[in-house]
């Protein structure tokens, strides 16, 4: 039955922007601290108070809207957004309307199971955040019925990007691959920390569903209070049952307001659907519209990091890492710049990605020093791999010189050339290490003879110990089986 | 003040340690505590924080500094903030409310070593032309007690016509120097809007809205609107632009200036007797050595309707965040949204009220490209007509009003009130600098007495400079 439908995701999120100060005010845009403590007469909304643009946040936002490829307009401008409420100190939102600093654009991004897909966005506009309202002596948290209310505006004037998508989206799984896609690039960027847990990340979800093959869509409800990936994954994966649900039983869907309950893992009705609001928008006259010549966006354009899609795409046909191995590496801050690196430097990419997500990060928890933060360069680590791949070192010498250099820094080669810690191949040098172990090991040695081949894995590991780890494991099995069968 | 004396000779004494800022400020409030109470100019006379501004000043003066304003009383407009004291606004709404900042303007008078003296009285928001707007008092004419002082920045006109303070900062969004300064017989100059930041100027319309000098002679206002012009960081419209000082004056005569007379704004309509008076005014210009020039300003008929579509637009939402929730007034309620509807109900008096709905309706879906995108539109038609007639010519010359000053509730149909801002509001929305200076008298219509008029004169945009020397060899002829 499930499969008669198709559903229809659109995704609008509210990322805070990362900033020293807040959209329009010098403040601090800081997460936490005491209850109106970052506030000034502009962010209160004093009377004669006068907005005044954060270049930075500009410039943020039209670096988001470069990395999806979106069109910037040479003139956008800020408009006003008016409508009544004690969490805005203005009673109006600076926002933007018709013309956004940022229109189209594409998100690239992937599944789980290395899908490649594709979200058209409408559009990325600036605008400030509202402050925090607390309601007291009702139970569900609104406005509406309570007793007193407690306003901060700590958070009124925060820079803020809105994000809008096209519904290209098909399923819960696409959404959150989406939202991950979103948070990875502004990450990336150094636009936003992208924390849901702390609000800098906020988003509803347009959900329909229609019969596979339908051109047309089926009525939307929009899902709020989702406050993590996962949550916004079964919000979805609810409604879209609920709606199936609703249709099979012959109703129809109402287009409503519904909000996520994430102990009971279920939407409720929030609210349903009302004369739409008149927001007045009209342009902002306290501030001048903002224009960009070519060439500041091209400066722009030319600022942007290696962008997360790109580097996924080469990860997967060019190095054949599985999606999973690519999406760690792409993930954790740092690693997959260390890792190209040290592909540049000539390491062959799976070793690369074997040293750096296993022996490199296995050392960053036992050190508590991220692999870029560490003493062993991408240089160094290439060295090392090379080292082991012409054999001049096995895997226990190799996971003993990565320790001292992550700590010690410098040459793996040096280091083992010093230390004398080259592997031993000599056949002649290891036929002495083998007798000797022979000679102390008389029931192992019959064991073996009398058909229990777990006998020799024994005596190839005391054959390696008596060459303090550096006797080549397959030429010690082949000498072992020579003198044992001679 | 009692004796007049200029601005210049004023600073001049007391950089010269022969007067100092707190003698002069002492004799200023003694002054208006004894005669201000026939005229109402003033809403509070902030003795404390005055003689304290003018103690720093003489502080300053004894390290060493010479300042062009030095010790020069300056009266504020209520819609400038003013740290640690009211700043009404004319309105019940902010009646209490006490500025924890002070107005950019504000501090820069005090830079330049001026004492801000008092907060005057003016219409509601700045909502008017006659100050009978204002919930918080009367101000009267100094020159005539029964009519109007002219508005919106009424106080501020009668303050310095009364003699009360050489000088005083108004604002203008439609009208509200130059109608004012006309009714009270003085200077009073809007500059280029972005001439002066808005920085604690309490907004009526944003895109309008332009603090400027008052004083009896055009030297006086050019010293103060010197020592307040300027970019101001916290102000993204204030220009970027060095301003030339004004006060320096080199032109004898008006030889080889081109004053343009507007065609839409003759002088047919005007009673006889104020009629005269602006046709010796052209003459006088005539005489100087000016050449008088036609130039027509096709659109400036549209430019009240303009004008009361899009001030009302922006104070609708600028006047939104008088709620009743941080600041001002605050009437209980039964939830938040019977407090909103109880609070501006108690604290906004009738014409704030008609203009918040006049520009709620005109930025509603459905009517906003009828009314607010046209009228933006025409507003920039406007301007190119202002822009063609400075091809032809080099200042712009007409009335400032039709009449002299008015009695008190002779205005009572709104729509004659905002005919008052006729020959004004066109500049206005072309964002010029303009100014109004005495130009003669007519008796008034109701009992013979002789009333001041203004003759308005116009410049090309950041042209202050020259709209001051022409001025000037008027005001000298
Ligand atoms: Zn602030």
């Amino acid at each position: 039955m499930r499969e008669k439908y198709e559903a229809v995701i659109g995704i609008e999120c509210h990322v805070e922007l990362k900033t020293q100060s807040k959209m329009f005010c010098g403040c601090a845009n800081e997460f936490g601290g005491e209850p109106n403590t970052q506030i000034c007469p502009v962010c209160l909304a004093l009377p004669g108070a006068l907005p005044v643009p954060n270049e930075l946040a500009i410039r943020h936002l039209v670096r988001a809207g470069l990395a999806v490829n979106a069109e910037i307009p040479a003139f956008s401008k800020f408009d006003r957004k008016n409508y009544f409420y004690p969490d805005m100190p203005k009673n109006y939102q600076i926002s933007q309307y018709d013309m956004p600093l940022t229109q189209g654009g594409i998100v690239e991004f992937w599944l789980p199971d290395g899908t490649r897909k594709r979200c058209r966005l409408t559009r990325i506009h600036l605008e400030e955040d509202t402050g925090k309202l607390s309601h007291m002596g009702n139970t569900d948290g609104r406005l509406a019925g309570s007793e007193a209310s407690l306003v901060d505006y700590n958070r009124a004037g925060v820079p803020l990007m809105e994000c809008v998508s096209e519904p290209d989206l098909r399923s819960a799984e696409e959404a959150v691959g989406f939202l991950e896609a979103l948070k990875r690039l502004f990450v990336q960027l150094g636009v936003s920390d992208v924390k849901m847990e702390e609000g800098s990340l906020r988003c509803d979800a347009n959900v329909s569903i229609r019969l596979r093959g339908a051109s047309e869509y089926g009525t939307k409800t929009e899902i709020k209070n989702m406050n993590s990936f996962r949550s916004v994954g079964r919000a979805i994966e609810s409604e879209i049952e609920r709606q199936i649900a609703l249709v099979e039983s012959g109703q129809r869907v109402q287009q409503e307001t519904r909000g996520w309950n994430e102990s009971q893992g279920t939407t409720h009705l929030q609210r349903s659907k009302e004369k739409a609001h008149d927001y007045r928008y009209f342009p902002e006259p306290d501030l001048l519209p903002i224009c960009f010549t070519p060439s500041e966006i091209s400066a722009l354009r030319a600022s942007l990091p290696p962008l997360p899609h790109a580097r996924f795409d080469r990860y997967s046909h060019e190095y054949h890492f599985s999606a999973a191995v690519a999406t760690q590496l792409i993930d954790t801050p740092g690693l997959a710049d260390y890792l190209d690196d040290v592909v540049a430097a000539g390491a062959p990419a799976q070793s690369a990605a074997n040293f750096v997500l296993t022996d490199c990060s296995r050392l960053a928890n036992e050190t508590g020093v991220a692999l870029p933060a560490s003493h062993l360069t991408p240089a160094a680590l290439a060295e090392l791999i090379a080292l082991v791949e012409e054999k001049t070192i096995g895997s226990k010498i190799a996971k003993e010189v990565l320790s001292r250099i992550w700590r010690e820094g410098g040459s793996p080669r040096a280091l083992v050339i010093a230390e004398n810690l080259a592997q031993v191949t000599d056949p002649n040098v290891i036929d002495a290490f083998v007798a000797k172990v022979l000679a102390a090991n008389p029931q192992s040695v019959s064991d073996f003879r009398s058909g229990k081949e777990k006998a020799l894995m024994f005596l190839r590991g005391q054959v390696i110990k008596e060459s303090a780890g550096k006797a080549d494991p397959l030429v010690v099995e082949t000498r072992l089986r020579a003198q044992l069968q001679a | 003040m009692a004796q007049t004396t200029t601005v210049a000779a004023l600073a001049a004494s007391v950089n010269a340690r022969e007067r100092s800022a707190r003698e002069i400020a002492q004799a200023a409030l003694a002054d208006a505590a004894a005669r201000d109470g026939a005229i109402g100019a003033f809403l509070a006379l902030n003795e404390d924080v005055t003689l304290a501004w003018a103690e720093s000043i003489d502080a300053r003066i004894s390290a060493g500094e010479q300042l062009p304003l030095a010790g020069v009383p300056v009266a504020i407009k209520d819609n400038l903030a003013l740290a640690g004291t009211r700043t009404t606004c004319g309105s019940k709404m902010l009646e209490n409310w006490v500025a924890p900042y002070t107005a950019t303007a504000v501090e820069r008078v005090l830079r330049a070593g001026g004492v801000p003296f008092g907060k005057t009285n003016l219409d509601e928001f700045a909502m008017g032309s006659s100050c009978e707007n204002s919930a918080l008092g009367v101000t009267r004419n100094p020159l005539h007690l029964e009519r109007v002082p002219g508005g919106s920045s009424g106080g501020s006109a009668a303050a310095v016509a009364a003699d009360l303070t050489p000088l005083s900062l108004g604002s203008d969004t439609g009208g509200s120097i130059r109608e004012p300064a006309a009714f009270c017989g003085i200077v009073g100059l809007k500059p280029t809007y972005g001439r002066v930041s808005r920085y604690g100027l309490i907004a009526f319309a944003s895109s309008l809205d332009q603090i400027g000098p008052f004083g009896r002679s055009v030297a006086d206002v050019a010293l103060l609107y010197d020592a307040i012009a300027g970019k101001d960081p916290r102000d993204a419209t204030s220009v970027d632009r060095p301003a030339e000082a004004t006060s320096v004056f080199t032109r004898q005569d008006l030889r080889g200036m081109r004053i343009g007379i507007v065609s839409e704004f003759g002088l047919d309509a005007l009673e006889p007797s104020v009629r005269a008076v602006y046709e010796a005014a052209y003459a006088d210009l005539l005489r100087l050595g000016a050449e008088l020039v036609d130039v027509t300003l096709p659109t400036a008929r549209y430019a009240l309707a303009t004008y009361y579509l899009l001030a009302p637009a922006e104070a609708s939402s600028n006047l939104a965040r008088f709620d009743g929730i941080r600041y001002g007034l605050r009437v209980a309620g039964d939830d938040v949204g019977d407090l909103y509807e109880k609070t501006r109900a108690a604290g906004f008096g009738p014409e704030v009220k008609r203009r918040i709905l006049i520009g709620t309706h005109a930025l509603s879906s459905g009517y906003y490209d009828a009314y607010y995108v046209k009228a933006q539109k025409a507003r920039t038609l406007i301007a190119a007509d202002f822009a063609k007639a400075f091809q032809a010519c080099d200042i712009i010359a007409s009335p400032a009003a039709s009449t002299t000053a008015f009695a008190f509730q002779a205005k009572k149909d709104p729509y004659s009130m905002y005919l008052m801002d006729y020959y004004t509001i066109p500049i206005s929305l072309a964002g010029l600098p303009s100014l109004s200076q005495p130009c003669g008298f007519a008796p008034d219509p109701l009992d013979g007495t002789p009333m001041p008029l203004g003759l308005q004169l116009a410049a090309p945009l950041f042209e202050e400079r020259r709209l001051l020397e022409v001025a000037r060899v008027f005001e000298a002829r």
